[in-house]
């Protein structure tokens, strides 16, 4: 519980993006806010919680990084023009970039919680986190995990129809 | 030194196969030791009774994509409209998407309940011949939100198929969320009762889309589900003052066509983008029969045909073998 605290203990506010509705900009608006963000001097990082269609690496031209371990977690890969934005996805965590992530909910919700526990984020303004769209395990684990931490709020998104 | 992460992507073989707790993806999947148990083994009287139920549907097909917000649902519906312009064909939708469930609103029935019956549950009838299922419909409120995770959705999904007194169907049309997960899983576990004619994939022209559809792909593989073809939406917008067609999503890295080439999939149609269909969808209205002389009701019209030639080929070569 400890190293838990940890990892996001350096982190002074999260913010999670979401929408109901497929396809409206959610990933788009998320790398858009980090790269802002970034351009205004934060230290920003993305946590990409689409475990079956993640789009931020390819956003931010990353799609062939590898995440590697160090003492207290998982490193987050650093991407963006000045690699100043960390960033973690499950798209960096698959042999081929069309394999299929193909969980039912239960495996999907113990990859979340490893994602908000175990990546070792550092020392961030900002952790934006980028959601599937829906309201089911991806979003429940994410706000459960997320709970112990002063979450900032949510940015919901939408197109007029 | 750092050690290098990776997944293992096996998917899950199914709480309900033989297989549960025991192949090699279950291993770390917090629900391992309860299927290993056998606890949540396949109920054979569960399958016959879904047989059962399914018997009287002629073509099964599935509406799929990677990718939300590309068309599914509109698509899905669209299909089941121009399937049912034959009044002597019975056509059932059935919406899939537990979270978001676009299909009641798109087919003019917000606000409708279901209704049970001694032989199960009715479904809501757009026409004499076109039957709808939703969880839209058995919300109290449009807005209010389904929170569940997968195995409450899974359950509702099992009772749809099983409870829902579909009748005799000619086809069968199912919308689904976007992903790859246990709505997909569970709909293609169920409905092995029957049998899936097969699937149509729908994208946008842009890369971003093309990255998760191209994951539908290889899912519908995984699960032997064959694939009908790929549907491009939103491809190209033709201005009705000046004629002059723009690209809104270009295809940066050669659109459904160069994917449907290297994939080896049929590429069914391209349909542009016309404002008209999400203003129809918006109203309940069926855009075929709003806007009859736009190129995207002709490309609709090709494709829903190329999918009736698909499943009643299908099912003659199937009638051949026995």
């Amino acid at each position: 519980a400890l190293a838990e605290r940890a990892n996001l203990a350096g982190v002074r506010h999260i913010l999670l993006v979401l929408s109901g509705k497929g396809g409206v900009g959610k990933s788009t608006l998320s790398t858009e806010l980090a790269l802002a963000l970034r351009h205004a001097g934060k230290r920003v990082g993305i946590l990409d919680v689409d475990l079956c269609g993640p789009s931020i690496p390819r956003m931010l031209r990353a799609q062939d990084s590898a995440v590697h371990q160090c003492a207290s977690g998982w490193v987050p890969v650093l991407v963006g023009q000045d690699k100043a934005i960390a960033l973690m996805s499950i798209g960096f965590l698959l042999e081929r970039p069309d394999d299929a992530v193909v969980w039912r909910g239960p495996k999907k919700n113990a990859l979340i919680k490893q994602f908000v526990t175990d990546v070792a984020w550092g020392e961030l303004d900002f952790l934006i986190v980028d959601t599937p769209p829906g309201t089911s395990d991806e979003h429940i684990s994410t706000v459960e995990a997320l709970r112990p931490y002063q979450l900032l709020g949510a940015v919901l998104v939408t197109t007029p129809q | 030194l750092a050690a290098q992460l990776s997944l293992s992507l096996a998917e899950c073989p199914g709480t309900g196969s033989a297989q549960a707790g025991r192949a090699a993806a279950c291993q770390g999947c917090p629900n391992q030791g309860l299927c290993a148990s056998g606890a949540a083994g396949p109920d054979p009287a569960e399958a016959a009774e879904l047989r059962a139920r399914l018997r009287a549907v002629r073509h099964t097909v599935l509406v799929l994509s990677g990718k939300g917000g590309v068309g599914k649902s509109t698509f899905s519906a669209l299909l089941a409209h121009g399937l049912a312009a034959d009044e002597t064909k019975q056509v059932a939708l059935l919406d899939i998407d537990i979270c978001g469930p676009s299909i009641p609103k798109i087919m003019g029935l917000e606000g409708e309940q279901v209704h049970q019956s001694g032989s199960g549950w009715s479904p809501v009838y757009v026409e004499e011949n076109l039957g709808v299922m939703s969880v839209g419909f058995l919300l109290s409120s449009p807005d209010d939100a389904v929170i569940w995770r997968g195995p409450k959705k899974n359950g509702l999904i099992k009772q749809f198929l099983r409870d829902v007194d579909w009748g005799e169907v000619d086809y069968l049309i199912v919308d689904t969320p976007p992903g790859t997960s246990d709505e997909h899983l569970s709909i293609v576990q169920y409905l092995s009762a029957t049998h899936i004619d097969g699937a149509v994939i729908v994208t946008t022209p842009q890369e971003v889309s093309l990255q998760d559809v191209r994951k539908e792909i290889n899912f519908c593989r995984k699960v032997k589900l064959p694939i009908i073809g790929v549907v491009e939406n939103m491809s190209g917008f033709v201005c009705p003052k000046c004629k002059n067609e723009s690209q809104i999503f270009p295809p940066t890295t050669g659109g459904a066509e160069k994917m449907c080439q290297n994939l080896s999939v049929s590429l069914l149609g391209k349909v542009p983008l016309d404002p008209q269909i999400g203003k129809s969808c918006d109203r309940g209205q069926s855009f075929l029969a709003e806007a009859p002389e736009s190129p995207a009701t002709l490309s609709y019209r090709n494709i829903i045909q190329r999918i009736q030639e698909y499943c009643e080929q299908h099912h003659l070569q199937e009638e051949k073998i026995m």
